[in-house]
């Protein structure tokens, strides 16, 4: 009973949130609504077991791509206004396209339940364990199947990350900075000059 | 009792508004990137439920690899705003076709 209740809540939370991160009329609200749809789509994870996948969404989208997008919302300087002129205007066509899609996707959803879809069965190699937790077994498989997908994965983000970083930076002219080839071809005899002053005078540079 | 369908039409529903929200804000950058995590959340929601009433670990495996897609994404498609931003001034994406060549 509990169970049902709680699946009810976390559904219509996540739902209800989508639907106003994207009506929203302020973009930081909209990142808000959108931090608790993913709080409350990983509830959802909770519930059927997948504790590793909820707690990853929580950490990645909560702390990671929520934060990144309110520090973009809040550095831009935008008329939001001005943005939002086009609503009304999109709206019919938008809403078409929904529920054409929504249709489509009932109608999915009501094959699978006659039967008629044949989905396959999983093979066993990938079967769930009854007596180790859902991290260790999720470990298990990515460490030894998957580890390829795995590193592919992190070349994904080390590209991510460095894409990022050299969209973004820029060289601002008043700074200094060290020119390392330039350093290391200095040699002392040009740099350095002996003199001898007569007492009483000072030194030219 | 909750079947793997109720899953599919909490998922389903969030994937229609994700492609909503894509319509509706079109001029709006920032609100399509968090529409397209809306339809990436969407499909994680069935991923895991599926790979959950299935009992087959693959699903989860497979939702971790759509997660870090998703911050890929996230992070380039944000650093591309930024850039737009600095040389135009705005985000209104109706302008972009001026970038020709």
């Amino acid at each position: 009973m509990i169970h049902v209740i709680a699946f009810y809540l976390f559904a219509v939370m996540t739902v209800a949130s989508g639907a106003i991160t994207i009506l929203s009329r302020n973009p930081v609200h909209s990142v808000l609504w959108l931090i608790l749809a993913f709080f409350n789509a990983a509830g959802l994870m909770v519930l059927v077991g997948a504790e590793f996948i909820a707690m990853l969404l929580v950490i990645v989208y909560v702390g990671a791509v929520a934060v990144l997008f309110l520090f973009v919302v809040m550095m831009l300087d935008i008329d939001f206004a001005e943005l939002r002129a086009g609503f009304v205007r999109y709206f019919p066509l938008g809403a078409l396209v929904a529920l054409v899609l929504l249709a489509e996707i009932v109608l999915g959803i009501g094959a699978y339940r006659a039967g008629s879809l044949e989905l396959g069965t999983p093979d066993g190699t990938a079967a769930v364990a009854e007596d180790v937790s859902n991290t260790t077994a999720i470990g298990a498989l990515l460490y030894s199947r998957y580890l390829f997908l795995f590193e592919a994965a992190g070349i994904i983000l080390l590209v991510a990350m460095i894409g990022a970083i050299v969209l973004t930076h820029r060289q601002r002219g008043e700074a200094l900075v060290q020119n390392i080839s330039k350093q290391n071809a200095r040699r002392p005899d040009e740099a350095t000059v002996n003199v001898k002053p007569e007492v009483g005078k000072g030194v030219t540079l | 009792m909750i079947g793997v369908e109720h899953y599919v039409v909490v998922s389903s529903i969030l994937f229609v508004l994700g492609v909503l929200g894509i319509f509706l804000n079109r001029k709006n950058v920032i609100i399509v990137l968090m529409a397209i995590e809306l339809i990436l959340l969407a499909v994680n929601i069935n991923l895991v439920a599926f790979s959950a009433f299935l009992g087959d670990l693959t699903g989860q495996i497979f939702a971790m690899f759509v997660l870090t897609v998703a911050a890929g994404e996230a992070a380039v498609g944000l650093a591309i705003l930024v850039i737009y931003f600095r040389g135009r001034g705005t985000i209104a994406v109706d302008d972009v076709n001026r970038m020709k060549g």
